[in-house]
């Protein structure tokens, strides 16, 4: 196995982002996951999302866990920091590590066993914090880096390549932020780059809480007949309800928008997010009637994907707080403490 | 027996009843007599409605441990009249509320029983059932003034600065506790002859608890980000972090804040948030006790292999498990110092009073980013929790924060590469780069296996590469860590050799033994891993008493595997009923030691 980077040789005339950077300055190192592994097309995507979003590399942090999901950090932006934590606790560094410093982007890469089964619990609480980061889980029903086994994201019936169905109801990690708050939710499916892209940058640009739910199948341990996490059965039963494409700062709105279909928000910094209903039934900005949907179509079998809830007003967790706009790690340290003088002041109420 | 300026007084009341500002009352009114004075909290892990004694020693030599006698019992709770007779020394006094008489029962012909009819006399002077209740409680400081000649004036004074211009409060504190007082001096031939008399030895001192301190501290340190998970003894560590930065941390423009506290899901969310904070740059701490720590090992492992700064305080209570929460222990140092699964070990501060939970949480954001790596600050609940009299510390103007090895964006232009686990120095500590500086210093952090330019690895030898570096670095912050407090009276063949809050106690022991001719030295180790100074201490008696507060002698233990020190020549003496230490129970046990021979 090699962790060389892959030689950058760039040709004349290649893409060239504001900052003059090209895709291939976004890229990490080679990729160890097996060969048609979903979790590398996500990794594209990511590429191209960040690329197109004229992120500086080193103002983007990457967070994992642990998990095939979890290494991926290391497959894109190697010139950004990155944090690969312990299993399942990915929220919480990056709860810290923003509460450190708010002025970069954050993107946390994690697994359904990570999100879903042992990181449960911090899953839901940096929902509850409004943490503003984009949060990605390469949801492939099971724990793919121990080979297999079911994860809490597994359907009722599906079959493993060995052994029995699951029983279990699942814990769909759509319907579970929406239960908590989460202001900006979404589900893709990582062989959808076109849909999955635009979700990804909408998520990076969200101010708050932005969850993309991407279903990635595992080629080795989930993808076989009688899986509902394969690629065959994603195709199958999946299908947009609402799409969107992020347009930045400046720049006009040229596609053609259906009346009465399009919506667009205005995120803080002049760009916007265009939400396309292609259900016109669908209504994204509705905690109830989403979920009635989602669990209506579910039930069904399908596989509801886009942006499926936005607001854009809750306050991220600095702003609940009321902290600074400075980054508490950039503050002077003499702005930090009332000195000596102060320090007898403060005594003289325990003499 | 007490004598002037050495006496020792136990309220027993319920919890939640208003008995501790009653409390804090006496002990202030008698450090503001000049007089040094200890104040100790035994309270039940409940809300409201169980016993719960405070402990005021009045001691004119200064020591700071609990006594082992008891001289006056305030005994308000009759559920635990049987339990606080049997505890009064012989010759002492016992003080409860008569207005139901209870002869019967409050018999002890070697000490004298007074009775007060406190409730009466509340009830007489006071309207609504709360007032006489709170009157109550504030009646019996009145006795116990008169008891001891306590200086009225100034139990005026401190409720003047408690309440302000409530004038009415005063007066009616004041009124209760004159109830008290003028009922004793009729009664009872006041003062007692264990009085306590003015001196001036408090000042330049204050009485403060660790917590507090050390809260204090954190904010004077420059942390800006705290998380925490709410365990009893550490709460009010936090509480302490938190008051102090409402105060000295909002932007006086802006009204924002410039910290930020986060009460975490757990303890494990709480340490994964501190180690997110420092990775990226900020001075970032957890306070907790044992069973946070249990459920913070994985994340301790992790910052340690990845090496990444952390402050941990635990505030140590009785374990194992839950144990008993509101009782103290040392009993976390073997799996503080070691937490994590594999080659795992860690940095330990031991602060042995609030002095030093102030001074060491400055120090321990110094070591943590010095060494890159978790510094775990052992206090306990004995010094977090009770109110100890120290010399006021100091903040001096001058302190630079040792932000440690960082790179920083022109240092990072002027690399070839940066590569962050070379050992550059030779001292074993890398060079790291904070998120958002420059596109060269990026690098991956991961707790899986690593060569010393960062890359993950599975190769043998490059594995151990960066592990056998780490211990280059663990020696290095063996010299840099604070010396022991070491101490030789004279020649000696046997020392007794402790930690933290078991410093008191020792310190006072000796002096006893020493009047019995029996002369030990001293050490008092301040950190882990252990100096030079502690293995050479040692190595140079024949005996070494170990003292400590748990059952399985874990200091020993820990000097054994640390520094090889020699088995046969330390004797423990263990103390582990979760009641905080006493010089009595070092005496004791040395003299014992003594006799089976075990001296050489
Ligand atoms: C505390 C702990 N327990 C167990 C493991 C073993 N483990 C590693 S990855 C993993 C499951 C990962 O599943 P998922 O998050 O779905 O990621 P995937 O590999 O499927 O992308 C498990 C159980 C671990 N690393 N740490
Ligand atoms: S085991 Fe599955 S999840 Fe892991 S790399 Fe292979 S295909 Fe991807
Ligand atoms: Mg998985």
């Amino acid at each position: 196995m090699s962790y060389i980077g892959k030689p950058k040789v760039t040709h004349p005339g290649i893409r060239r982002n504001k900052l003059g950077l090209t895709p291939r300055d976004y890229e990490g190192t080679v990729s160890t996951l097996c060969a048609g592994c979903g979790h590398d097309s996500v990794t594209a995507a990511i590429i191209q999302a960040v690329f197109e979003l004229d992120i500086e590399p080193h103002m983007l942090a990457k967070m994992s866990g642990i998990g095939c999901s979890s290494k991926t950090p290391a497959y894109f932006v190697s010139q950004s920091h990155g944090f690969n934590s312990v299993h399942g606790r990915m929220p919480s560094v990056t709860t810290g590590a923003n509460a450190a410093n708010r002025d970069l982007t954050y993107i946390g890469v994690s697994g359904d066993g990570d999100s879903l089964s042992i990181g449960v619990g911090q899953f839901v609480h940096a929902i509850r914090r409004n943490l503003n980061m984009c949060y990605i889980i390469e949801n492939n029903g099971v724990y793919g880096l121990t080979k297999g086994q079911f994860s809490a994201s597994a359907d009722i019936g599906s079959k493993p390549k060995k052994g029995e169905p699951n029983r279990q109801e699942p814990i769909d990690p759509v319907s579970t932020a929406l239960s908590l708050g989460a202001s900006y939710i979404a589900r893709s499916f990582s062989g959808d780059k076109e849909q999955l892209v635009p979700l990804i940058q909408g998520a990076l640009k969200h101010p708050g809480f932005a969850l993309v739910d991407v279903i990635s199948p595992c080629v080795t341990f989930n993808d076989h007949e009688g899986s509902t996490k394969s690629y065959k059965h994603t195709r199958q039963f999946y299908h947009h309800v609402v799409d969107m494409d992020y347009i930045p700062p400046a720049k006009e709105i040229r596609a053609a928008y259906d009346e009465g279909d399009a919506m667009p928000v205005e995120l803080h910094d002049g760009s916007r997010i265009v939400l396309r209903k292609v259900d016109k039934s669908y209504d994204p900005t509705s905690r109830a009637k989403a979920f009635k949907y989602l669990r209506e179509q579910f039930n069904a079998g399908e596989i509801t994907t886009g942006l499926l809830y936005l607001d854009e007003e809750r306050p991220e967790m600095h702003e609940l707080m009321g902290n600074t706009d400075t980054p508490l790690s950039k503050l002077p340290y003499e702005s930090l403490h009332p000195g000596a003088e102060e320090l007898r002041k403060i005594l003289s109420g325990y003499a | 027996m007490g004598k002037t300026n050495d006496v020792v007084i136990k309220i027993a009341t319920v919890n939640g009843t208003g008995s501790a500002s009653a409390n804090g009352l006496l002990r202030k009114a008698i450090f503001r007599m000049g007089v040094p004075v200890v104040g100790k909290n035994y309270f039940p892990s409940n809300i409201q409605g169980l016993p719960t004694w405070y402990e005021i020693r009045v001691t004119g030599d200064g020591y700071q441990a609990r006594s082992d006698r008891l001289d006056i019992m305030v005994a308000m709770n009759a559920q635990t009249y049987a339990q606080d007779l049997a505890e009064v020394s012989p010759g002492g006094w016992l003080i409860y509320d008569s207005t139901w008489p209870r002869s019967k029962l409050l018999d002890r012909d070697d000490i004298s029983v007074f009775g007060v009819p406190l409730s009466r006399m509340c009830n007489e002077n006071f309207d609504g059932a709360r007032a006489r209740i709170l009157m109550k409680n504030i009646a019996y400081v009145g006795v116990v003034a008169a008891l001891l000649d306590l200086d009225l004036d100034i139990i005026t004074t401190l409720l003047e600065e408690t309440f302000g211009d409530k004038r009415q409060l005063i007066d009616s504190n004041m009124q209760a506790i004159r109830l008290g007082y003028d009922y004793a001096h009729a009664h009872f031939s006041c003062p007692l002859p264990m009085r306590v008399e003015a001196l001036d030895k408090t000042r330049g001192h204050i009485v403060i608890d660790g917590n507090t301190a050390a809260g204090l501290g954190c904010m004077y340190a420059g942390a800006t980000v705290g998380a925490w998970y709410p365990i009893t003894p550490s709460t009010s560590l936090m509480d302490s972090f938190h008051a102090f930065c409402r105060k000295y941390r909002v932007e006086p423009e802006t009204g924002k804040r410039t910290f930020c506290v986060i009460q975490a899901e757990d303890e494990l969310a709480a340490i994964g948030m501190v180690l997110g904070a420092s990775w990226n740059g900020a001075r970032a701490f957890t306070p907790t006790s044992g069973p946070g720590i249990s459920l913070m090992s994985e994340f301790l492992g992790l910052a340690y292999y990845a090496e990444i700064p952390a402050v941990v305080f635990d505030v140590q209570r009785t374990g194992p498990s839950t144990g008993m929460p509101t009782r103290t222990q040392q009993s976390d140092i073997l799996s503080c110092a070691y937490a994590s699964h594999g080659d795992t070990k860690h940095v330990l501060l031991f602060p042995a009073d609030p002095g030093e939970c102030f001074s060491m949480a400055v120090q321990s954001f110094d070591f943590a980013e010095r060494l890159q790596t978790p510094v775990l600050v052992l206090s306990d609940l004995d010094i977090g929790m009770n109110d100890w009299m120290i010399p006021a510390f100091e903040w001096d103007d001058g302190y630079v924060p040792d932000r440690g090895k960082v790179l920083g964006a022109e240092d990072l232009e002027k690399m070839e590469k940066f590569y962050r686990y070379l050992d550059v120095d030779g001292d074993g500590i890398p060079y790291r780069t904070l998120p958002g500086v420059h596109p060269k210093g990026s690098y991956f952090t991961r707790g899986s296996g690593h060569t010393k330019y960062g890359n993950y690895t599975e190769d043998a030898s490059a594995y151990q590469d960066v592990v056998d570096r780490l211990l280059v670095k663990w020696e290095t912050a063996r010299g840099l860590l604070p010396k022991a407090d070491i101490r030789y009276s004279r020649f000696n063949s046997a020392a007794v050799l402790t930690v933290g809050s078991g410093n008191a106690a020792c310190v006072e022991a000796l002096d006893r033994l020493a009047a019995q001719d029996v002369n030990l030295n001293y050490c008092r180790v301040r950190a882990f891993p252990f100096g030079d100074d502690v293995r050479e201490f040692i190595a140079k008696h024949d005996v070494v008493y170990i003292v400590e507060q748990n059952r399985d002698a874990q200091l020993r233990t820990l000097l054994m595997l640390d520094i090889d020190a020699e088995p046969a020549k330390l004797v423990s003496l263990l103390h582990y009923n979760g009641i905080p230490l006493n010089a009595g129970f070092v005496v004791d046990g040395v003299l014992d030691a003594i006799q089976r021979g075990q001296a050489a």
